[in-house]
């Protein structure tokens, strides 16, 4: 495969199957020394075929390789939940979570989670059974605009689970604490990759602090 | 973002060869600073190879009780490792310091040796910049030149390296394991994988065509206490105006073994060989802290905006040597 570069017809709507890829991979990859042949190639411009697991379905998706998953999600699956702000990774409105850890999804290429499982706002909770991240930022009031809200949330819950594994922070006192106790000060320091321009911090805090004092899942 | 091709790697021989096979190729692991340079144009590879999925990403004990850290261990489990944590928290803190969560969950140990600089005009493409476009000048030399390099410099770039980990791996004397398109390991002193700019800023590393970084290896963690302290614009989520990791041994209020390394100053992580073997047997105090800031200092230079950079260097180093070293 390395070499088929050359033998592509490039054409911008070639379409790779990653199905198929991968059964020429199998195919010519495991000779003892050889290297193993990629699993997935596209030629410039190109559209590639992924499978995404979006908030618990599967998803098959033929993509321009150039998509990031942010769009993917927004423009192709019509979750447009997750926001579009500075579309750099400076903001935080596009943060879900995948494979249970938060990211940025405007800073990622689609194709490069082919077979991954992403949650976003929509995989959370729905309006008849909210999250209690989702309920708290309601009973909190933890927003003005709501923008930056899906973002917030992602963020909120991958922030609590990383704490609960014992993740420490730029402010934690003891490196080596095995509990983190989610003060004021580490909430906001494991938040700065959310903005919110409205400023709704107050009660965005008061909103995560809420679900962390609960110990729930957040 | 400019059309590109694409394929996933499974070995690091296979990418490695990839990339070395397509002239203007470029790896892509967490993508947090490549993608956005792509989207601005800045990069522009015809060609990405996804290291993702390469078996990179174990930290492994080494016999010498240093550690191996897999080039694709992103930045927040390197940071929360509890080996890290325990014996080299100088890089944990680093790590800690820099980017947001979210990014770090992404970016990658290699990823992050090879960021790019957050210059002002290196970002701006309707402006010169020999780093971003060889010969066409530098526009922070007369511009605004808060953020850049009062160490190191050039007349042809005075940008600086952004990175917080690369700092504390400096002072750790880290060594990066590279593999070549033709299967040859080498693995370069982090003294000397980054490159000050002299007259070819546009190369920030000493890294080949295709060589691709598969791991960092860290020695057994030196005697002392390791500290990082950074100081930005705010109090998290921001580069380093300065930053400073120390690693001080010392008894009885006399030093016995000082490393030094600094953030935001030059175009690579800094580091005064000399300035810290002065300090060494010297008691420790003001007297000595101010003769280590002398040395460290010597030569520097600022540009109009960043002529604070030197003072605030100083007292930096000053503050964590004697955060680090208990008065008798």
């Amino acid at each position: 495969m390395a070499d088929t570069e050359g033998g592509w017809r490039v054409s911008r709507r070639t379409v790779v199957k990653a199905g198929a890829a991968l059964a020429v991979a199998n195919e010519t990859g495991s000779a003892a020394g050889a290297p193993a042949a990629p699993t997935l190639q596209a030629p410039p411009g190109s559209e590639a075929t992924m499978r995404l697991v979006v908030n618990g379905q599967p998803h098959e998706l033929t993509l321009d390789t150039r998509t990031t998953l942010l769009d993917a999600l927004r423009e192709h699956l019509r979750l447009t939940g997750t926001k579009k702000g500075c579309d750099h990774g400076q903001c935080g409105a596009c943060t879900v979570l995948l494979e249970g850890r938060r990211i940025n999804a405007c800073l990622t290429l689609a194709v490069m989670h082919d077979g991954e499982a992403v949650t976003t706002i929509e995989g959370l909770g729905s309006p008849e059974a909210l999250h209690p991240m989702q309920a708290a930022f309601l009973a909190h009031d933890g927003f003005q605009c709501g923008y930056c809200t899906p973002g917030q949330i992602c963020s909120a819950i991958g922030m609590l689970a990383e704490a609960r594994a014992g993740m420490p922070s730029h402010v934690s006192a003891d490196l080596n604490a095995r509990v983190i106790p989610i003060t004021d000060a580490e909430l906001r320091e494991r938040m700065s990759g959310n903005l919110c321009r409205c400023s709704a911090y107050p009660n965005i805090a008061a909103a995560i602090q809420a679900v962390a004092r609960q110990g729930g899942q957040g | 973002m400019k059309a590109f091709s694409y394929q996933r790697a499974d070995t690091p021989a296979h990418a490695a060869a990839a990339a070395a096979a397509h002239p203007e190729a470029k790896f892509i692991a967490g993508g947090t600073n490549l993608l956005d340079l792509m989207k601005l144009r800045i990069e522009q590879p015809a060609h990405l190879v996804d290291i993702n999925r390469l078996p990179l990403d174990r930290i492994e004990a080494l016999p010498d009780g240093g550690l191996r850290i897999g080039a694709m261990v992103r930045n927040s489990d390197l940071a929360a490792d509890p080996r890290v944590r325990e014996r080299y928290p100088v890089l944990s803190r680093a790590l800690l310091a820099g980017a947001s969560p979210q990014l770090r969950n992404k970016a990658s140990t290699g990823g992050n040796l090879l960021q790019r600089t957050r210059c002002y005009y290196f970002y701006d493409t309707t402006q010169p910049c020999n780093k971003r476009e060889p010969g066409s000048g530098c526009s922070a030399l007369q511009g605004f030149n808060r953020i850049h390099a009062v160490l190191g410099q050039s007349e042809h770039c005075i940008a600086v390296h952004p990175s917080d980990m690369a700092v504390a791996m400096r002072a750790l004397d880290a060594r990066i394991e590279t593999l070549s398109p033709q299967g040859a390991q080498r693995v370069i002193p982090i003294a000397d994988f980054h490159r000050l700019p002299g007259a070819t800023p546009q190369q920030d590393t000493n890294l080949k065509p295709g060589e691709l970084i598969t791991a960092v290896t860290l020695p057994p963690a030196p005697p002392g206490v390791q500290l990082y302290r950074k100081v930005r614009d705010r109090a998290s989520y921001a580069f380093a105006l300065v930053s400073v990791a120390a690693i001080v041994d010392s008894a009885g209020g006399r030093l016995r073994s000082v490393r030094l390394a600094f953030g935001g100053l030059a175009h690579k992580p800094w580091r005064v060989e000399g300035a810290e073997a002065a300090l060494a047997g010297a008691q420790a105090g003001d007297a000595a802290f101010k003769a280590a800031a002398d040395a460290v200092l010597r030569g520097a230079r600022g540009h109009g905006h960043n002529d604070f950079k030197i003072p605030l260097a100083r007292r930096t180093l000053q503050a964590v040597l004697a955060d680090a070293s208990p008065r008798s």
